[in-house]
């Protein structure tokens, strides 16, 4: 293997319900760091059926090349179809380094694509570099549990691959008109060579607001003592217009879904605000929030790590507080709902 | 007949693990070793396929010795053969030399007896990676099934399964012909507790074990640090914000002072305000 013939920064472009889902658009701009270091080009790899006009809004968020697979077989996201065009593109153009946001989809085609190839992949890392002169990507991330954090490297494999939390990277700001090389390619997959068929696709709509686009969350933890407890935490969130999270423990013994919870084992949140109320604050948690824009802890255990992690603290009974904070937001809200009238 | 293999782990218990604080270093004694919690619901949804269709489960880990221990909780869940592939060659594999060794074993498992379905948890608690499962499949051909949360149906007679893989926002329903692969999220299923007859049965059971001698047609440069492309280059304690303010004074007075830092950020409740605030 020659890494001389490797060149360019790529991303998977994932696309849901005919939209490039956020993460795609986000590690467009991690990737345009790491192309613009390596002196390389950035390039998305667009699989879908319907997709070829995407192409334009990912040239505004930095790509330089998009190579489409336009095609009905590509309709559903499935393993061996995507995997199969993913590797001939591969084949075709070498590239040094593929970037897949940490989806069930971008999870699922990398670790296939990964194994074919072969190649090295790193997990839902958090944090990308790559060695200016070397190539060499280094690819970090939080590992058991989020207890520590640890740099990955694969120094004899090329491409080298990573999938990506989504909301650890930014975004660029779209470049209204920028341009850049569309390269349609032809798929040489037939149906009958796929072995998976997907029958239906069912979305949920009861979420009211989602917990990883949510610009306040308030969280709570086994401090509440119990499900009824919990309900302060709904009661809080409705409140203020905000989403509900909560700790691993909390979706273990069933209090809330596993949908809701925030941490290494469950969702990355950047909210404006978020409330951690009786959570003590366990690495694992505190790795799936802390890049929220304003932390509030409140807890009765002035020694709770969480409050190492926040920007307010309160210490203190939680069924006391809340319920008066409940009680002070909506007098608030009430005053300035008078003012304005 | 279905012959379903459940691959699982023996993982240190992430949740009890310390740090050291000087070394910032995981201190893997402090942690007891457990079954990896996604494998006990790899393990439980083989055992409930086995009571519908009929068949056999088998577990197979890769580990040191003392792994024995999480064959012998998948026995208690309801497993009836575990099967170990223990060798100083397979240490430092990464998830591609992993599923390497793994599939040398399924391939041996299933000249004892076909393999129809493999099964595995999610992720693992300590590399929370989610690649093996698929790695396996791909080495073996099979379709990959990841984030599975129903299995709706099994079909012997015309070869194909039918299960609901979980999406960010619902759920996808997905035919594939077998033999295939499904890793599964936890909320498949519930562990219940063992039964006696299972216990008992559990305590007596010695698995199978397999050095790498014993496994056929092995590239010995593919298992182990050798075969893993991946290195840990860095390991560090994940950086700790310094810690805010704390506010003081009693409850009415705190959420005073937290009601005014919050109303400062007025365009985050602009759409709660105005409204009647409930």
């Amino acid at each position: 293997m020659s890494f001389e013939d490797y060149h360019g920064i790529w991303v998977f472009i994932e696309v849901k319900d005919g939209e490039v889902v956020p993460v795609s658009l986000e590690l467009l701009g991690a990737g345009k760091e790491l192309a613009d270091k390596r002196g390389t080009e950035l390039a998305g790899v667009l699989i879908g059926e319907n997709v070829t006009q995407l192409a334009d809004s990912l040239f505004e968020y930095g790509a330089d090349t998009v190579y489409v697979y336009d095609y009905a077989i590509f309709k559903d996201y499935r393993t061996e179809s995507y995997m199969k065009a993913l590797l001939e593109c591969c084949q075709k153009y070498k590239p040094e380094v593929i970037l897949y946001g940490a989806t069930s989809t971008g999870k699922d085609l990398a670790s296939a694509v990964a194994t074919d190839l072969p190649t090295g992949l790193t997990a839902d890392s958090t944090i990308l570099d790559i060695e200016e002169d070397t190539g060499l990507l280094l690819a970090s991330r939080p590992a058991f549990g989020g207890n520590i954090m640890a740099t990955i490297l694969c120094k004899k494999y090329r491409p080298q691959m990573a999938t990506v939390r989504p909301k650890v990277m930014k975004a660029l700001t779209p470049e209204p008109g920028r341009t850049g090389k569309l390269v349609e390619e032809t798929a040489s997959l037939k149906e009958e060579d796929i072995r998976t068929k997907v029958l239906e696709i069912v979305r949920h709509t009861t979420q009211k607001v989602k917990i990883d686009e949510a610009d306040i969350i308030v969280a709570g933890g086994k401090g509440l003592g119990s499900p009824n407890g919990f309900q302060l935490v709904h009661q809080l969130a409705e409140t203020l217009g905000g989403a509900v999270g909560g700790s691993r423990d909390v979706v273990e013994a069933g209090w809330i879904e596993h949908h809701h919870q925030v941490g290494q084992t469950g969702v990355t949140v950047t909210p404006k605000i978020y409330f951690a109320i009786g959570i003590s604050g366990a690495i694992q948690h505190i790795v799936g929030m802390q890049n929220s824009g304003l932390i509030i802890a409140i807890n009765n255990d002035p020694e709770a790590p969480i409050f190492q992690s926040s920007h307010y603290g309160i210490v203190g009974d939680a069924f006391e507080i809340v319920p008066l904070l409940i009680e002070q937001f909506k007098q608030a809200f009430n005053r300035e709902a008078v003012d304005h009238v | 007949m279905l012959h379903i293999v459940a691959c699982i782990k023996q993982v240190p218990d992430t949740k009890i693990i310390k740090m050291n604080p000087k070394t910032n270093t995981m201190d893997r004694a402090s942690a007891p070793a457990i079954l990896n919690p996604y494998d006990a619901h790899a393990v439980e949804e083989a055992v409930r396929l086995k009571k519908r269709y009929g068949g056999t489960v088998s577990v197979l880990t890769m580990g040191p010795p003392p792994a024995v221990k999480a064959i012998k909780k998948c026995i208690e869940i309801g497993a009836d053969e575990g099967y170990m592939i223990s060798d100083r060659a397979f240490a430092g594999a990464d998830t591609l030399a992993t599923s390497y060794a793994l599939t040398k074993a399924i391939e041996k498992i299933s000249k004892i007896k076909p393999v129809d379905l493999i099964i595995c948890g999610k992720m693992t608690i300590d590399g929370d990676t989610g690649q093996v499962g698929p790695g396996i499949a791909r080495r073996l051909d099979m379709p990959p099934l990841t984030s599975v949360n129903m299995v709706k149906e099994i079909n012997m007679e015309e070869g194909y399964a039918v299960v609901h893989r979980k999406l960010e926002d619902g759920y996808e329903v997905i035919q594939s012909t077998m033999p295939c692969l499904m890793s599964v999220e936890k909320e498949i299923n519930e562990v219940p507790y063992s039964s006696m007859t299972n216990m008992l049965k559990a305590a007596r059971y010695q698995p199978i074990i397999w050095a790498v001698a014993d496994l056929e047609d092995v590239e010995r440069t593919q298992l182990g640090l050798k075969g893993s492309p991946t290195i840990v280059s860095k390991v560090w304690a994940p950086t700790k914000p310094s810690g805010g303010e704390m506010l003081e004074g009693d409850a009415a007075k705190q959420t005073e002072q937290l009601l005014n830092i919050l109303l400062e950020k007025k365009e985050l409740f602009a759409a709660v305000k105005g409204g009647d605030g409930s």
